[in-house]
């Protein structure tokens, strides 16, 4: 597999499209020594040092290039969910699609099952064999036999544990606001810990509710161990039953949140318990 | 274009943890927590996600500063640590070695630490030694 990649890399790295442009690199993780990091590889570069392991939000590196340079034509070596996070990003404008190449390979079943991931391959699939979605998160099959009370008492518990890092936002592809809401006054008063509850942690799952492709790269960097991805699972399957939106599945999808809510006040039907949405929307 | 991580320790604290400062070009860009090494394992807090934050600050120090007439004046390191080599000296020779008290800093290493409680203790001989987060 990674010997499949590197070759290709190479190869892309050297190819010339028909107007005789090459790309100008190839976002991927390299490693140094014992460290594994994001880098972005070019023509002539040592490609036995390009890793696809710890997983990186390659997608938000490949947005900061995108802003800072305006002409630059990338490739990225990505996963499912990278490719599911380019989809939600360029639609909200923080990629150009006509300036990145997608090279998709396929995660291990080993990988999906860990990721609870239900499509642990892009569609721009170049590398591997699709493995078998893995299962949901166990987490969200017993927060659905859970009464309102024993929900709230559940996350009460979690979310006390927060540090207030703002590590998840800031490791989320699909966080990029300029003035973020978690840091606004408002919502979360400076100088407390734990983090106002609820208000912290929904605002972020409120916002994820469109956007979360499932990468759990959140979840993996939260110092506090709260299964912070159980909320956005939970968001998104109701997008789904709701509002027929799957966040990543679709670059000509419009985001429902952006486009209804003005005109049109959400209808929460029957396809979902209304009982069991413990608290109102929050947002800004 | 010019892109790097590099890998590095944050200073904040004696922990240690590891991050990637992110650069184009020059330019800080982002820092990525470092998900290879045992101690942080890809997460950091907040001052760690920030720990870029001083780093081009027109507040921050580059050099010692000496005052003189009441004015704090930049000067190189042998200047800066040769005065106080002299003026420690003579401080404990005047009124004692405790008339001294070590503060050190939470933002070293366990190492510089360990090495400013010897000159302390072993060569000032106090044991006037304390360090910033309990002041
Ligand atoms: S979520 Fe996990 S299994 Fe799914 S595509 Fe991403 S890395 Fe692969
Ligand atoms: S899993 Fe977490 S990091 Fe990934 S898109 Fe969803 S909220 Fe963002
Ligand atoms: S939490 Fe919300 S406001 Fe903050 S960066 Fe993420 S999407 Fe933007
Ligand atoms: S990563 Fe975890 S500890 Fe940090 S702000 Fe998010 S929920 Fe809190």
């Amino acid at each position: 597999m990674i010997d499949e990649i590197r070759k290709i890399v190479a190869e892309r790295l050297n190819e010339t499209d028909d107007k005789g442009a090459r790309l100008d690199g190839m976002v991927a993780l390299r490693r140094t020594g014992p460290a594994v990091a994001p880098h972005v590889f070019v023509a002539g570069d040592d490609l036995s040092t390009l890793e696809i392991n710890p997983r990186y939000p390659l997608m938000t590196v490949v947005s900061r290039l995108h802003k800072r340079l305006p002409d630059i034509r990338l490739g990225v070596v990505a996963r499912g969910c990278d490719e599911r996070a380019y989809v939600e990003m360029a639609k909200r404008n923080q990629i150009d699609p006509e300036r990145l190449v997608i090279l998709g390979f396929a995660c291990t079943a080993e990988e999906a099952l860990e990721c609870y991931c239900a499509e642990p391959f892009p569609k721009n699939l170049v590398v591997g064999t699709p493995a078998a979605p893995g299962p949901q998160n166990p987490i969200v099959a017993k927060y659905d036999t859970m009464t309102l009370a024993e929900r709230r008492a559940f996350w009460k518990q979690q979310f006390v544990k927060c540090i207030k890092c703002y590590g998840c936002r800031n490791i989320c592809p699909e966080c990029f606001c300029e003035a973020c809401a978690m840091e606004d006054k408002a919502w979360v008063e400076p100088g407390f810990l734990a983090p106002p509850f609820p208000a912290f942690h929904l605002i972020r799952a409120m916002h994820m509710a469109s956007r979360c492709i499932a990468c759990r790269q959140c979840e993996h960097t939260c110092p506090a161990h709260i299964p912070l991805t159980v909320l956005y699972d939970l968001m998104r399957r109701d997008m789904e039953a709701l509002l027929g939106y799957v966040p990543g599945a679709d670059l000509a999808a419009l985001p429902p949140l952006s486009v209804t809510l003005e005109q049109t006040p959400l209808l929460l039907g029957d396809a979902h318990d209304p009982a069991t949405i413990p608290l109102a929307p929050i947002g800004r | 274009m010019d892109y790097k991580n590099t890998l590095t320790t944050c200073i904040y604290c004696g922990c240690g943890c590891q991050m990637n400062i992110e650069t184009l070009d020059g330019q800080i860009i982002g820092v990525w927590p470092s998900k290879t090494q045992e101690i942080s394992q890809g997460k950091l807090c907040i001052k760690g996600w920030n720990v870029t934050s001083f780093s081009d600050h027109a507040d921050r120090l580059t050099t010692p500063l000496i005052r003189k007439n009441g004015e704090l004046v930049e000067a190189s390191w042998d200047e800066a640590l040769t005065l106080m080599a002299e003026r420690l000296g003579a401080i404990k020779t005047e009124s004692g070695p405790d008339s001294v008290a070590f503060l050190a800093s939470a933002k070293c290493t366990n190492e510089e630490n360990y090495l400013f409680n010897k000159l302390a203790r072993a060569v000032f001989n106090t044991n006037n030694i304390d360090h910033c987060a309990r002041l």
